[in-house]
């Protein structure tokens, strides 16, 4: 079964050829700790973490920002096997990271958020529900191996 | 779960912007909520939910205004959206999951269309503000 229908699949890879991954996901990031400050626990090693500003401007928040969303931008070239392309990535996050899965879908809302900010008009309603599907898949896949 | 003032001065000021579009944010609002949560549309079987339908237009309307409402009386909320908050319990009982969704697409649409000033803070401001107006709704639920 196909997870994107044609037309879904053309708005997808035609807004992310446009992503800045790095800044994005430094700005995702940042957003899920601002917006949700309960996801801090997770970073207890990133420093200054007081205050919007704080989180926005950190580094490490940009950096590893950067690192989940080229990790995401690698699984858009799986549409079709998101669970077999992030199953190492959900195991790690269930046997070492400990995340609750809730996390995955609060991050792709953020960063659909994010992605609205940036596109403006451009992520219709049309784009905006592509991705909705797509952070889905993503958060199902990540959350699939874990036991 | 209650407002800092900062918070409170941060919505009041976005709601500024948003009132002036405040017709066409309903109708989107509800569009991208049909499009991506098409499990939404079975609350409206009476209704022709096509873009641009006139009774979209009117209930995406009316959707923003009661959260308007909630922002001039952002002291008292719960007074503010009484009346719905009854209708919503005993009359429409719309599953609560679904002011998550609702709120999420609220937030999209303002995103996409005031980029500068929905910045880190004024998100945050806006999510926690929304979801006590859910909060509000549901309250009444049993």
């Amino acid at each position: 079964m196909t997870f994107l229908t044609p037309e879904e699949s053309g708005h997808v890879s035609s807004l992310w050829g446009k992503v800045d991954v790095e800044k994005v996901g430094g700005e995702a990031l940042g957003r899920l700790l601002v917006v949700y400050p309960w996801t801090q626990r997770f970073f207890e090693s990133f420093g200054d973490l007081s205050s919007p500003s704080a989180i926005m401007g950190n580094p490490k928040v940009k950096a590893h920002g950067k690192k989940v969303l080229s990790a995401f931008s690698e699984g858009l070239h799986h549409l079709d096997d998101l669970k077999g392309t992030f199953a190492q990535l959900s195991e790690l996050h269930c046997d070492k990271l400990h995340v609750d899965p809730q996390n995955f879908t609060l991050l792709g809302n953020v960063l659909v958020i994010v992605l609205a900010e940036h596109f403006g008009a451009a992520f219709n309603p049309s784009v905006h529900a592509a991705f909705q599907k797509v952070v889905a898949g993503v958060a199902n896949a990540l959350a699939h191996k874990y036991h | 779960m209650s407002l800092t003032k900062t918070e409170r001065a941060i919505i009041v000021s976005m709601w500024g912007k948003i009132s002036t579009q405040a017709d066409a944010i309903g109708t989107e609002t509800l569009e991208r909520l049909f499009l991506s949560y098409p499990q939404t549309k079975t609350y409206f079987p009476h209704f022709d939910l096509h873009a641009g339908s006139a009774q979209l237009r009117a209930h995406g309307s009316k959707v923003v205004a009661a959260v308007g409402d909630a922002v001039k009386s952002i002291d008292n909320i719960a007074g503010a959206l009484a009346r719905l908050s009854e209708l919503h319990a005993y009359i429409l009982r719309v599953d609560p999951v679904n002011f998550k969704l609702l709120s999420h697409c609220l937030l999209v649409t303002v995103a996409a269309r005031f980029p500068a000033d929905f910045t880190a803070e004024a998100h945050a401001a806006w999510d926690k503000f929304l979801s006590i107006v859910s909060s509000v709704l549901t309250e009444k639920y049993r």
